[in-house]
């Protein structure tokens, strides 16, 4: 049997393939789908009823709580989906074996990583559109102001999907064994979510927290959703020069290189705790 | 003999100071069935997983297929179907989803369902894999390792951890496939395992290959030594035992005899008790030295202990 000419099967589909399989694993195990994308839409829905006030700007000016806080729960919600839902599915698949299952068969290791990438953009670009959703219908925010502000959060979403998958797929490298996933990967995460102006305002918080929490690029996405959805005389009072969006697309630019660049140096296919 | 489609040349592997496997010489030629025996630690993961491409090793020549499995492309990987040693379902598919994905990956694979059918979970097909049995979760294994419709199976202890009825449902499989002419490879440290499967057997210890042949072979000329033995009773106490060719030993009211010709001894012991009126010898059995046997003794001359009813994997 000459089986050469039979051609191989062709990466998109094999692409598409493991994106839907991903799909199906995130959305059939109960946890991941409450702790990485419901738990953004209940924090949305129980912040936005109990502090039901405004928030002060300028002197005489404030805009309604909701509209400040959705775009800080849009940026969680896409570290959620990319970063820490990569993070511990991997690092679980890792320790699993399934990873070195998958590597004994052809499937190129690209495939692997398209299907990771996309299913993880769609899990993001689905609880986005459901944020905005309750946003819209529920508290009645308003939407980014014109076609530029809207450009920049669509490049937002797909540069912070993009690098929360990297450094998703970087940090497995930190998972010691299937168990520990959920922790090492959520306690980081939750201490970075406190420090980087999602459930505090920025210009509320100590100095010396906010030098910590600018070195990381969830800060720079909830600046950078802040600025698509917040008019300028509220940004400026909370991020005073650095408001706009140059800074929050340049910082974001250099982290999507140095995610990608983690990614490649700290991922390993098998993990060798079980060789003997 | 057809021609090889696994050459091993002397490879060595060491881990730090370990050596795990020391100057492996091996071939193994397509459509047999050929099973690496072993006790756990000697080396047979590691010879196998350096075949698969999953590691490397420290010297020595390995030809897989016409391939270094170091640089095996994904072409050669389609040819290969490997069952590794820990059991690893995709929980949260179902067994036909996950079946049918990994069938995917191929260029030419078996059909799904009548794999499934194969493995014996046609009536499990729609089931999650979390909700399957060890042993049901182990024919998932076996199912993703044939769906891609390989020319060369490994199988790593495929059936370690079942109960005596699942590891018989478990051969059948095997021999299901291997009737297909495929080439497999198969660890084991159970020795009915060997023997029931194999056409050839290689028993490993320490990380050596030390002997290699047909399971009712190993051993050499230690297996055609057999042991004649009898009970000399009634007329027979009173009348010495003739002269035979071998090593005699008696213990208690038993005689027994260990000799390279053992028809030769009974025909004499017949004519012997005929002689004193004595139509049946009591007790009399020939018997030659089991694989087991055999093994048991290769392992112990290696100052290796193994026991062979421990089930789990180490």
């Amino acid at each position: 049997m000459t089986s050469s000419s039979i051609s191989m099967p062709s990466l998109t589909r094999l692409a598409w393939s493991r994106t839907i399989v991903d799909l199906k694993q995130f959305f059939r195990i109960p946890e991941q789908v409450f702790f990485t994308f419901l738990l953004p839409v209940l924090f949305l829905v129980l912040f936005s009823a109990v502090f039901s006030g405004d928030v002060d700007g300028p002197p005489g000016r404030s805009v309604k709580f909701v509209q400040y806080f959705l775009p800080g729960i849009i940026a969680l919600g896409v570290a959620s989906s990319t970063f820490a839902n990569l993070a511990m599915s991997i690092s679980t698949e890792q320790h699993e074996g399934l990873l070195k299952r998958l590597a004994g068969t052809p499937l190129p290791k690209s495939a692997f990583f398209a299907g990771r990438l996309t299913s993880s953009v769609i899990i993001t670009v689905i609880q986005t559109a459901v944020l905005l959703a309750i946003g819209v219908l529920l508290f009645g925010i308003d939407l980014p102001d014109g076609p530029g502000r809207w450009l920049f959060f669509i490049y937002l979403l797909g540069i912070s999907a993009a690098l929360g998958s990297a450094l998703g797929i970087a940090a497995t490298r930190m998972v010691p064994n299937a168990r520990a996933a959920g922790p090492i990967i959520q306690a980081p995460f939750l201490v970075l979510q406190f420090i980087s102006g999602i459930f505090f305002q920025w210009n509320q918080l100590p100095s010396w927290l906010q030098w910590i929490a600018t070195a990381f690029p969830l800060r720079w996405m909830a600046q950078g959703f802040r600025y698509a959805f917040l008019p300028d005389w509220f940004g400026e009072t909370e991020y005073g020069s650095s408001w706009g969006w140059e800074i929050p697309t340049v910082a974001l630019a250099a982290w999507m290189v140095i995610s990608v660049v983690l990614a490649l140096v700290f991922f390993r296919w098998t993990r060798e705790g079980d060789r003997r | 003999m057809p021609s090889p489609v696994v050459t091993i040349r002397g490879v060595s592997k060491s881990y730090g100071a370990v050596m795990a496997l020391r100057h492996v010489d091996l071939d193994i030629y397509a459509g047999e069935v050929f099973a690496l025996l072993g006790p756990n630690g000697a080396g047979k993961t590691t010879l196998v997983e350096i075949l698969e491409g999953y590691r490397g090793r420290s010297s020595g020549e390995v030809d897989v297929l016409g391939a270094d499995p170091g640089r095996g492309d994904a072409r050669w990987r389609s040819r290969l179907g490997i069952v590794l040693q820990n059991t690893t379902v995709f929980d949260f598919l179902s067994v036909e989803e996950t079946v049918v994905h990994f069938a995917g990956f191929y260029p030419s694979p078996l059909d799904s369902g009548h794999v499934i059918d194969l493995v014996g979970l046609g009536d499990k097909r729609k089931a999650r894999c979390s909700t399957l049995s060890g042993g049901q979760k182990r024919r998932v294994d076996l199912a993703l390792g044939l769906v891609g419709n390989p020319d060369l199976v490994f199988l790593d202890e495929p059936t370690t951890g079942l109960d005596p009825e699942g590891r018989r449902q478990l051969w059948d499989v095997i021999r299901s496939f291997t009737a297909l002419g495929k080439t497999v490879i198969l660890t084991t440290h159970y020795l009915d395992e060997a023997e029931a499967l194999a056409n050839r057997v290689g028993i490993i210890i320490g990380g050596e290959i030390v002997d290699i042949g047909p399971p009712d072979e190993i051993g050499g000329e230690s297996r055609f030594i057999a042991t004649v033995s009898f009970r000399p009773d009634g007329a027979l106490t009173e009348r010495a035992i003739p002269p035979l060719d071998g090593e005699l030993t008696r213990s208690g009211p038993h005689v027994s005899l260990r000799t390279a010709t053992p028809t030769a001894a009974v025909a004499t012991l017949i004519a012997w008790a005929a002689d004193a009126g004595v139509a049946e010898i009591p007790a009399l059995s020939v018997s030659h030295p089991s694989l087991e046997d055999t093994y048991l003794m290769m392992v112990a001359a290696r100052g290796g202990t193994e026991s062979t009813e421990t089930g789990a994997a180490a």
